[in-house]
């Protein structure tokens, strides 16, 4: 026989299962999910990429949707970065919403002419009149020996790029969130997805929902010190929490999310609160997005600091091949246990 | 128009690469095709040997348009290229390009506008050409020379002097300036700076044209799309890269290249290992055509068949105008290489007065209607900079708007509120 409150419990529980039911899939899969959710909500919605048609996509993202939606909606581009980025351009200007693929987040260095001038200037310099509702994904980040140019990280190269935004995905949740929502906006958004994350496993919600493109997630609250980080590095972060939670430290851990711009109010919150920060990213220590945040805390937050920002990136160094020296490029948990350690003293 | 005599009085030593400067130390490259293809489609033009086609491989004809144009002309001597309506329209168009070319260059003088400007003087048979021919829909997208194709397309002068001046009554604001033109009512694509970007964003008009007819189902639409670019982008990857994608996916536009022989300082026939750029085309699987770009009627019957080909879904098509422009590649170019016979030459072939001799010849319009239209862009033009003159300057409010669609995009503040709704972040400068 169950109590009340036992009854009270499974009622709530039973509520909570039928209005939020969820259901299990990979990365790769939501990112999947929210892109065809999104070309059937709007018909202008279109895939153009290398490989994204019939292939399904170099990473599966695209799997499924050609035979679908048929291979205008769904192109199958020549291997011409520049030219068929600045097609979707076009299109965007013109009444689409193209989703560019690039099939590596690196060869979209191939398109930076029309990234950079046209994606994120086309908007101002026509006085507003044409807007570019693009977004720009693929995959990028330190791989498992990939090699140098299919490691890039190219977050800190776009940064600076007037008229664009930046996010960066995690975990299946924010993946399906991220994408809908950058489809959604009228800016040009790059969503920057990590290849070592696409088979995360995660039970996300059935029902439509999309994730805030300017805001930071708060992945762990605490007290001692504030970690702020993106993409894979949130993982090694957790695992380097763990470490330290049972050390009987107690840190804050946000995912920024938000390459560009910063969510200032969780960032600024949490700073206020344990006033210790320490950044962790995967991309290269010089001009790198921890570069930026640095500059972003130190100028609105200094009077909260008791110790200067720490910084953790990956070494300034062409990714290399072999296993145990792409190793030591990244940023591994023990060293965030060690700064950590540092930081609290 | 262009009379036998012409060609007897040209030289037929090509035009030397280094004329006079005695310390140059280039061998010219000996060229096994003759150089003196361009001065003047009075030469007849060689039909490329591939026209017999491989419809294996899809590739088009190359036509020698000055051919079929005379053909035309002596079928009957009473059937005319155009009326006299068109043949005012055409006129008024040209007038209007050059007399506001020519009045940005006295402003630049003045210093009422600054940068880089570049100015159309000669080409404008092409704008008028093809541009007249246009629907308020179909898009045009051009380079930095791209204030008479602005024109054409139907911004009024009053927008783009204010644009040139940086006013907030331009076309853009005073955000863009001369290389930038836009126009969202006229689908005047751009205006940009760097060679060869704006080739792909035609493509994807003509993208969004194709998608509307076989995606969005609106089967009547027939929405075409014009770039604009010169010989020195021929050279250029996105050239290449979108003549294969319009091509592939017979994409409703077509490239038409002001081949004005000179890119700054760079003349065509050094840069280009092949620069006979119409037999490019073919190689991608679209005609090319190559029309003597000072004879707006000649390029007229050319912009007819191929924005025909591409309205009924046949394709794009490549075609190649020579033409010339008399002022430098900008007002700040001093213009030192470029031989004076090659430019009286040209000059010996303006198409304005080509086309007011053929109205007057034809008996399409009297001396005194030209006269007229004269007067009235002049009053057009005088307008036009007075208008601009008048307009306020930017405030520094204007700054930071339109540097995103949705201004969220600049952010959540410390405070928590979005940034674009904190009156005073437009005052300040955009922190990330």
């Amino acid at each position: 026989m169950l109590t009340p409150f036992q009854y009270l419990l499974s009622g709530i529980y039973l509520t909570r299962y039928i209005l939020y039911s969820r259901h299990e899939l990979l990365l790769f899969e939501a990112l999947q999910e929210g892109l065809e959710e999104e070309m059937e909500r709007d018909i202008r919605v279109c895939v153009m990429g290398e490989d994204v048609g019939h292939y399904g996509g170099s990473y599966k993202v695209t799997k499924g949707l050609a035979k679908k939606f048929g291979d205008l909606r769904v192109l199958d581009t020549p291997i011409a970065e520049n030219s068929f980025t600045g097609m979707g351009i076009g299109a965007a200007m013109t009444g689409l919403r193209p989703v560019v693929e690039g099939m590596n987040m690196g060869f979209l260095l191939l398109a930076f002419n029309q990234i950079s001038n046209n994606c994120g200037m086309l908007h101002y310099t026509s006085g507003g009149q044409f807007t570019i509702p693009i977004v720009i994904r693929g995959p990028g980040g330190v791989g498992r020996q990939l090699g140098a140019e299919h490691s890039q990280r190219l977050e800190s190269y776009f940064q600076s790029i007037p008229g664009i935004q930046m996010v960066a995905c995690s975990t299946p949740y924010n993946a399906k969130g991220l994408m809908k929502a950058a489809i959604r906006s009228e800016n040009p958004v790059i969503l920057f997805e990590h290849v070592l994350l696409y088979n995360l496993k995660e039970r996300i919600p059935d029902e439509d929902y999309i994730c805030n493109l300017e805001e930071a997630e708060m992945v762990r609250p605490g007290e001692h010190v504030t970690i702020l980080t993106y993409s894979r590095m949130r993982y090694h972060v957790m695992q380097a929490a763990k470490t330290l939670v049972n050390k009987g430290y107690d840190p804050e851990v946000i995912d920024i999310r938000s390459l560009k711009p910063f969510d200032l109010y969780t960032i600024g919150n949490s700073v206020k609160k344990t006033h210790r920060v320490l950044i962790v990213e995967e991309c290269m220590r010089t001009g790198g997005i921890g570069a930026s945040l640095i500059a972003a805390i130190t100028e609105n937050f200094n009077d909260y600091l008791d110790a200067p920002i720490m910084c953790l990136s990956s070494q300034d160094v062409p990714t290399p091949y072999a296993g145990t020296l792409e190793e030591v490029t990244v940023v591994q948990p023990a060293q965030i246990v060690t700064a950590v350690e540092q930081l609290c003293q | 128009m262009n009379s036998a005599s012409c060609a007897a009085k040209i030289s037929t030593q090509p035009f030397s690469l280094n004329p006079t400067s005695p310390t140059s130390h280039d061998r010219p490259l000996v060229s096994p095709k003759p150089t003196s293809l361009f001065l003047g489609s009075t030469r007849k033009l060689r039909l490329s040997s591939s026209s017999k086609l491989n419809l294996h491989r899809r590739s088009g004809t190359v036509v020698a348009v000055s051919d079929v144009v005379k053909q035309k002309k002596s079928k009957s001597t009473h059937s005319l290229l155009i009326t006299k309506e068109e043949g005012l329209e055409l006129y008024e168009d040209m007038i209007l390009g050059r007399a506001f070319e020519d009045m940005c260059a006295q402003m630049y003088y003045r210093g009422k506008m600054f940068g880089f400007v570049h100015l159309y003087n000669g080409q404008e048979a092409v704008s008028t050409g093809f541009i007249k021919l246009l629907k308020q829909q179909d898009s045009v997208v051009s380079t930095y020379r791209d204030h008479v194709h602005a024109l054409s397309k139907g911004v009024p002068a009053r927008a783009v002097m204010s644009e040139l001046f940086g006013k907030t009554t331009g076309c853009c604001r005073g955000q863009g300036g001369s290389m930038h033109m836009f126009s969202r009512e006229h689908n005047l694509l751009g205006g940009f700076a760097f060679i060869g970007e704006g080739i792909p964003v035609a493509t994807g008009a003509a993208f969004t044209s194709k998608y509307k007819r076989e995606v969005l189902k609106e089967a009547d639409c027939d929405h075409v799309t014009l770039a604009f670019f010169g010989d020195g982008t021929c050279n250029n990857g996105q050239f290449f890269e979108c003549l294969n994608m319009a091509a592939l996916w017979k994409l409703p536009i077509v490239f038409v290249v002001e081949n004005n022989l000179w890119a700054i300082g760079m003349s065509h026939l050094r840069a280009t290992s092949d620069p006979q750029i119409y037999k490019k085309g073919p190689a991608f699987g679209m005609p090319g055509i190559h029309v003597d770009g000072m004879d707006v009627l000649k390029v007229r019957e050319v912009a007819k068949d191929a924005i025909g080909r591409a309205r009924r879904g046949e394709g794009p098509t490549l075609v190649e105008c020579e033409t010339y422009r008399f002022r430098g590649h900008s007002l700040a170019d001093p213009d030192e290489l470029r031989d004076p016979a090659e430019k009286a030459h040209y000059a010996a072939r303006d198409p304005i007065t080509a086309l007011k001799k053929y109205l007057i010849e034809n008996s399409l319009a009297s001396e005194a209607d030209l006269k007229a239209i004269d007067k009235k862009i002049d009053e057009v033009v005088e307008d036009a900079v007075e208008f601009a003159d008048e307009s306020p300057v930017p405030s520094q409010s204007q700054l930071l708007e339109n540097v995103f669609a949705d201004p969220k995009g600049f952010g959540i503040g410390p405070d928590g509120r979005y940034r674009c709704e904190d009156p005073k972040f437009t005052e300040g400068t955009a922190h990330v």
